[in-house]
């Protein structure tokens, strides 16, 4: 359901809601006794600051960071590097798959590398990547490009291949050209695919730019977490993690929110995670 | 008599096994498919029929002999046939009218001139006020109308059908043979109807190929005198009941029912 339906059947009859489905409220609920329960207990017991900070700290963490500009900084840098990272990913890991996909001799030439190359854990690559690019955004656009890159590129290159054979035969009677037939059945009939390595693709790009500024860098959330380990500050830690968490259900419910108008014959778009 | 629309002359095709060896699919077939006829070819499963048709089509290539279709050899696809398949094959992404208007987008045809065509075969097929519509809220046998409408909106030169309402229940498929009944006498098409059902071939045929399997042969070519049009009636009287009996005992000599 789209979140604005999912408002509309509450409003209605927000009796019959709750019975219907009565995790509208117990997802709220568990969210509240979770916190309650863990500012509780760090009060309660005493437990150090430096080991579990209360929620609250948190909160004034968060507070703090983004009105004296630190983590408002450091948020728009690693956004900047994911959503770069991202999209060079996207679109190159696309360009690519469709080339293999429809060039039999690039395809045999090149998926051996592709296969040795996914096999390679690319993180390990970043300290390179940092002597050759440098310690500023770049490196980390490309790190996080590197690590979105496969999933992209391996699902397109099977969703491409994954066509009937019954609609190939139906373009090729109707003597379709081969960019007609890739422009009109191959390219719709991948989007599942397609889709699918880009969800994947965002949660790697997130993880590849902030280990690029754990291996080295001047800005971002990674740098500030790295920091304020040094100094300590585990609040500040937290905020950051919180930070990062909101981010990540943004990108993916963009990424969701895009397929589902994209592909919106698929009836099953309801249940997909 | 006009030339015929489709040729075809001593045509065999022998397939590669994926075990190295070959198997001889269609056995020197002689066949004209003449202009306007509905021409219902028969036989039992792996008979060579959906092969036949693909050569027509262009979709695969001969082994020997010629095909030709109204004076040029079939080398390929080509732009001036329609095809109807088992599975009505629509695009999920397309509305029932831009499905229906595949081919001219395939074919860069100028689409305002071929939308008034579509939607008036769409009219034919008995689909007016679906044309909106998305292939996943229609019907099996729906759907397969939509696909007759995609095959003859480019205005081709033969409509070839390969078992299009095997996939269909009983009572659909003969609404569905009644349909397309109605659409030929409309359309005038050349058609070429393959099924594996007797009763639906000697029903729909003006001609009836026979064909036997291993290797796929023609057995006999019958010419069906029913008038037209056809009710359903017809397969109750003698003469039809005498057809079918002498169809079945052509395929039972052939070996081809066990
Ligand atoms: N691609 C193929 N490779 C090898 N044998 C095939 C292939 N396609 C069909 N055949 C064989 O050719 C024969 C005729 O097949 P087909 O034309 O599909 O028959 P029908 O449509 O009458 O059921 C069958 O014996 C089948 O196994
Ligand atoms: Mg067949």
């Amino acid at each position: 359901m789209k979140a604005a339906e999912v408002l509309r059947f509450i409003t209605r009859d927000p009796g019959r809601a709750i019975r219907l489905r009565p995790e509208i409220v117990l997802i709220p609920l568990v969210f509240v006794l979770m916190v309650g329960g863990w500012e509780a207990v760090v009060r309660g017991l005493g437990v150090s600051q430096l080991i579990l900070p209360a929620p609250s700290s948190i909160v004034f963490a968060l507070f703090q960071g983004f009105s004296n500009g630190l983590l408002w900084h450091g948020f728009l840098v690693t956004l900047q590097e994911i959503i770069l990272g991202y999209v060079l990913a996207a679109v190159s890991a696309f360009l690519l798959g469709a080339l293999i996909s429809q060039v039999r001799i690039v395809e045999a030439t090149f998926y051996p590398y592709i296969v040795a190359f996914q096999t390679l854990p690319k993180i390990a690559i970043a300290p390179i990547l940092l002597i050759w690019v440098g310690f500023g955004m770049a490196s980390k656009v490309v790190i996080a490009a590197l690590v979105a890159f496969f999933p992209i590129l391996v699902n397109t290159i099977v969703g491409l291949k994954s066509t009937s054979p019954d609609k190939i035969d139906l373009m090729r009677s109707l003597a379709a050209s081969r960019w007609k037939i890739f422009r009109l059945v191959q390219l719709p009939e991948a989007l599942p695919y397609i889709f699918a390595g880009l969800n994947v693709g965002i949660v790697l790009a997130v993880l590849g730019a902030i280990v690029g500024e754990f291996v080295g860098a001047k800005a971002g959330l990674g740098y500030l977490i790295l920091q304020m380990n040094f100094d300590m500050d585990i609040s500040g830690m937290f905020a950051v993690l919180v930070i990062l968490g909101l981010m990540g259900i943004a990108f993916h419910l963009l990424v969701a929110g895009i397929r589902r108008r994209v592909i919106f014959w698929q009836k099953d778009n309801a249940n997909l995670p | 008599m006009a030339e015929p629309v489709i040729v075809c002359k001593g045509l065999s095709k022998i397939y590669d096994t994926l075990e190295g060896g070959t198997v001889r699919a269609l056995d020197r077939i002689a066949l004209e498919i003449r202009e306007g006829e509905l021409l219902a070819v028969v036989g039992p499963s792996g008979c060579g029929k959906s092969t036949l048709l693909k050569i027509f089509a262009g979709l695969l290539p001969k082994s020997e002999g010629e095909v030709s279709l109204r004076g040029t050899p079939v080398a390929g696809p080509r732009r001036d046939i329609g095809v109807v398949f088992q599975d009505a094959v629509m695009l999920p992404w397309r509305t029932v009218l831009d499905n229906a208007m595949l081919p001219a987008d395939v074919q860069d045809l100028d689409r305002a001139a071929y939308l008034p065509r579509a939607l008036a075969l769409l009219d034919l097929v008995g689909l007016k006020g679906f044309e909106g519509k998305y292939p996943f809220e229609l019907s099996g046998g729906m759907q397969q109308r939509v696909a007759i409408t995609r095959a003859l909106v480019h205005d081709p030169a033969v409509l070839l059908m390969d078992e299009p309402f095997g996939a269909l229940d009983a009572m659909t498929r003969e609404q569905m043979n009644l349909e397309l009944q109605r659409i030929w006498l409309e359309s005038r098409k050349t058609v070429l109807f393959i099924t594996h059902s007797i009763p639906e071939a000697v029903f729909l045929g003006d001609r009836v190929v026979v064909m036997t399997p291993r290797p796929g042969r023609i057995a006999e070519v019958i010419e069906v005198g029913h008038p037209r049009p056809r009710s359903l009636e017809i397969m109750a009287t003698p003469e039809f009941g005498r057809r079918t009996a002498h169809i079945r005992q052509l395929l039972n000599a052939g070996g081809a029912i066990d």
